[in-house]
């Protein structure tokens, strides 16, 4: 079904597209989105974690004791997918150690910690126009200044830029926002749409796409407004706010593209084999801070709301403890564990303490009252209204009962790993099952099982290739053996005809026909030696041969699990 | 420890099965109108039976009772299976079809959500083939019959199967619409004489008993504005009931009755919108409802039709529940981003 959008102005009426299903909770985001954002005041100490974005972590790159300066990389990005952490502000490196940051196992992973000076002094810093910067050393400022996609996923943003692949059409900009309580998207988008949009310019450019679509959920208004303003004064042509129903998730990569574009991106799919890109829009404000003036991202924007009394949107510096955050928004004393992002996809932090990261977009203080512990769970009662809103048109009863039985082939027949982790089932079940933590183990389990027989795959293959090489090299020797052997044979045999007719009749068969004779003798001998050439590859079987080529094409292969993108670096 | 996600929609198992009951009441005070209080007596006999089975049987099998006891599905199967049988059946009948479709059809296939027929049907089913003389007893509508029986007369007759003096039951009872015209259909009589001379027949089909079926319309189209059920089920079964028998009914009205009789006759309304519609026991997809009603509709046409009993609804139901894990297989939609492309 297509509902007509609003146009831009220019005449022409944008078609929207629906997704499948959908859910509709109470949105709670008027009571952090009536204030300005808040710039937050230098906080006690920054913890900061070298894993902040999807990949490897960062290397940190400071000592204990050192000095940093506000904007100074304190972690580089190791290997392709990673990028740069940066001290938040100048102080000094107090720590560098395993603490618990902000990612529900609560397992602890290398952070740094600095205790500001107070100064706030920056490191050098200079933007260049974007415009006479070559597109490689763009994607060079971004990594280099940690950009990564602050919608949830923290990936590289240098990753998601390479145009040279495939032709992108569309850069569609996320600031649907569907998560309930979550409003920071909405905030930045009323205060720095202009910076937002030159951001978008940016990726663009890098994209060389042709439009620029901007998603908005219709209950934000004056972040809609804010937008159209913006691009009108910036006179962005092929650039258009499109308001987009709210329904959750439609928020989500796959859901906003559906709806602009009408494309569906499949599950092992990338958008830009479609044509399309999609950033966040914080990330592109970042984009534009780390481009047009050197800024590295330091800080983002964090809606701190639920249990607390002034539910409010701050601009926190990244490493700032969440305690810190938490008492400028006057937490109350019921409150009872906090989470970090949505209601629907959030997950428990597992300490008060954790610094804040670039992925921590919302913290709601919970309590029983606001979230009340599930009622028990009762066995599933195929009703299918999880199947009704699954957004990835799912058929998440089967699912669940596959998981459950741990039915792991069938779960992965029924399309397990296009399922989104969205929650909507979840949310609807009337039995209260908590279906997205069964999906979640068996991705687990299926994943575990994957490595597993990788690993003995590859053993495996060690030890065939060990025998083979143990085979051949016996092979090898025996053939220099029947060779020493056989030319031996071969001189002895000429030696003897040389001396038989030496021997025989000296005088009859005269010098000419005698030389001729050991000579055609010599001949022959050297034949037989060349017909036993010294044997290797060329003397195996047709069948040996086949044994190595499928060895050979199996190690090929394992090098490329093991390096999967060896091939694209090496493009 | 929470999971997310944190907020859930407020409905419950015992919700849906709330609104299924509260979607059976217009049925039931027309059942009330027209035979008399009878079948409240059987519902309170087959709830009170149903929750004494499931409470046993969670005990058995070392289930928390509350939760269970609560969900509401053992007293929607005992509504159901009460408003199967016949109202002046003897109290010890709806008692042993609502233990059988309790214990044997829901628990000992794992209890809730897991068993593969229709608990009300199994036990229908169980007591028309084991009791079928008993299952004929069908109460005579108000006004049809010369005398009818007062409320302390049937809960007299249900208890201890005592009749007023020169009462018979003969007088009380008669046989349903579909069975007099089945037994006249085999004495070669046309279908238009069967009905002019059945005292019985009413508008669509048997007095009473198609405002009944009007009842459970009322009540179906409350399920599907409250969401409660779509429309695949319901509205594929009637149209499939529908198109047979209007195409047999047109290719020899002197034989084969005509659809309106059929869909409101018998037990197509209940089952339309309450019997096919149990999500545990049809199929879960789309696709796979059409082709589960459409069976559905043609098995109860056949058995009315050819089989040997007078209806067929219970009897295609089940078979077509054997059906659903296959049906389930087979008709997988394609998942998002899958479509327009080949498997």
């Amino acid at each position: 079904m297509a509902i007509p959008g609003l146009s831009n102005g220019g005449g022409e009426v944008r078609t929207l597209h629906q997704f499948h299903g959908g859910v509709h909770p109470l949105i709670n985001k008027t009571q952090s989105n009536g204030t300005p954002i808040m710039v937050v005041k230098l906080p006690s100490k920054l913890v900061i974690a070298m894993n902040q974005h999807a990949g490897n972590s960062a290397k940190p790159c400071v000592e204990v004791g050192q000095r940093v300066l506000k904007g100074q990389a304190i972690g580089l990005p190791e290997g392709r997918v990673s990028s740069a952490v940066h001290a938040s502000t100048s102080g000094t490196v107090t720590a560098i150690d395993h603490q618990v940051v902000a990612h529900p196992s609560g397992l602890p992973d290398i952070c740094v910690t600095i205790v500001p000076d107070g100064l706030d002094e920056w490191a050098e810093r200079d933007g260049v126009d974007y415009q006479t910067t070559s597109h490689s050393e763009l994607r060079h400022i971004l990594r280099k200044a940690g950009v990564v996609g602050l919608g949830g996923a923290v990936y590289p943003s240098d990753m998601k830029l390479d145009a040279h692949k495939h032709k992108i059409k569309t850069l569609v900009l996320n600031g649907a926002e569907c998560e309930p309580y979550i409003t920071c998207d909405d905030l930045l988008m009323r205060e720095r749409a202009l910076e937002i949009l030159r951001g978008a310019e940016i990726l663009r450019e890098l994209l060389q796409a042709e439009e620029v679509l901007i998603g908005i959920e219709d209950n934000k208004p004056e972040a809609i407004a804010a937008m159209r303003a913006a691009v009108a004064a910036e006179q962005h042509v092929a650039m258009e706010v499109i308001a987009v129903p709210t329904v959750y998730p439609g928020g989500g990569a796959k859901q906003l593209i559906r709806v602009l574009t009408g494309i569906e991106v499949a599950a092992g799919v990338r958008s830009t084999e479609l044509g399309v890109q999609c950033f966040n829009v914080a990330t592109a404000y970042c984009a534009y801070r780390a481009i047009a003036h050197g800024e590295p991202l330091l800080s983002r924007i964090v809606t701190v709301t639920g249990n607390v009394e002034r539910p409010q949107n701050f601009e926190v510096l990244i490493g700032t403890p969440v305690n810190e955050l938490m008492a400028l928004a006057g937490n109350k004393s019921d409150t009872k564990g906090l989470i970090m992002g949505g209601p629907m996809m959030g997950v428990d932090l597992p300490d008060e303490t954790v610094g804040v990261t670039k992925a921590m977009n919302c913290v709601i203080a919970s309590s029983p009252a606001l979230f009340p512990p599930p009622a028990p769970a009762l066995p599933c009662i195929r009703c299918t209204r999880c199947a009704d809103v699954c957004p990835a048109e799912l058929q998440p009863q089967d699912l669940f009962w596959f998981a459950k039985a741990k039915n792991f082939g069938k779960a992965q027949e029924f399309h397990l790993f296009d399922c989104i982790e969205c929650g909507a089932c979840a949310y609807v079940c009337p039995s209260n099952i908590p279906l997205v933590q069964y999906y979640r183990f068996a991705k687990n389990e299926i994943w575990d099982r994957e490595n597993e027989t990788k690993a003995a795959e590859l053993a495996r293959e060690r030890h065939e290739y060990r025998q083979f090489r143990i085979e051949r090299e016996k092979q090898e020797k025996a053939d220099r053996l029947a060779q020493k052997e056989k030319a031996a044979m071969a001189a002895k045999q000429v030696a003897a005809e040389v001396s038989a007719m030496t021997a025989g009749n000296p005088e009859a068969s005269g010098d000419d026909t005698l030389q001729l004779r050991i000579d055609a003798a010599v001949e022959r001998a050297k034949q037989q030696a060349a017909e036993i050439k010294p044997a290797n590859t060329e003397q195996l079987t047709a069948a040996q041969q086949a044994d190595i080529a499928e060895i050979e094409a199996r190690r090929a292969k394992i090098r490329e699990l093991a390096h999967p993108d060896a091939k694209e670096r090496d493009e | 420890m929470l999971t997310p996600p944190f907020i859930t929609k407020p409905t419950s198992v015992s919700q849906i099965m709330l609104h299924v009951m509260l979607a059976l009441i217009p049925a039931i005070a027309l059942y009330v109108w027209f035979y008399g209080p009878a079948i409240l007596i059987s519902l309170t006999l087959a709830s009170v039976s149903a929750l004494a089975t499931e409470a046993l049987m969670l005990k058995l099998r070392n289930r928390p009772l509350a939760p269970f006891l609560k969900d509401n599905s053992a007293l929607l199967t005992a509504w159901l299976l009460a408003l199967s049988i016949p109202p002046l059946a003897p109290w010890w009948l709806v008692v042993v079809g609502t233990i059988f479709a309790i214990s044997i059809s829901k628990h000992l296939y794992g209890g809730l959500g897991n068993n593969p027929f229709n608990p009300a049907m199994i036990g229908y089913a169980a007591l028309i083939i084991s009791f079928p003389v008993h299952m004929t007893h069908w109460l005579t509508p108000h006004g049809l019959g010369e005398i009818s029986l007062t409320f302390s007369d049937q809960i007299n007759y249900i208890f201890s199967g005592l009749l007023p003096p020169n009462i018979t039951l003969d007088a009380i009872t008669m046989a349903t619409p579909l069975d007099t015209l089945k037994t006249q259909l085999h004495l070669d009589h046309p279908v238009k004489e069967i009905l002019a001379t059945m005292p019985i027949h009413g508008r669509l089909a048997g007095q009473g008993s198609e405002m009944v079926a009007l009842g459970f319309l009322l009540g179906g189209i409350y399920l599907l504005w409250a969401r409660i059920i779509t429309w695949h089920l319901p509205l594929v079964y009637l149209g499939t009931l529908f198109g047979i028998a209007e195409v047999f009914h047109l290719a020899d009205p002197q034989h084969f009755v005509g659809p309106l009789f059929h869909l409101f006759s018998g037990a197509a309304m209940i089952g339309a919108f309450f019997i096919l519609t149990d999500p545990v026991t049809s199929p879960t997809t789309h696709k796979g409802k059409i082709i589960f009603a459409v069976g559905a509709g043609l098995l109860t046409f056949l058995i009315r039709t050819f089989g040997g009993f007078p209806d067929g609804m219970a009897f295609a139901t089940l078979l077509m529940n054997l059906c659903v894990p296959l049906i389930d297989a087979y008709s997988q939609p394609k998942v998002f981003g899958q479509k327009g492309k080949s498997k």
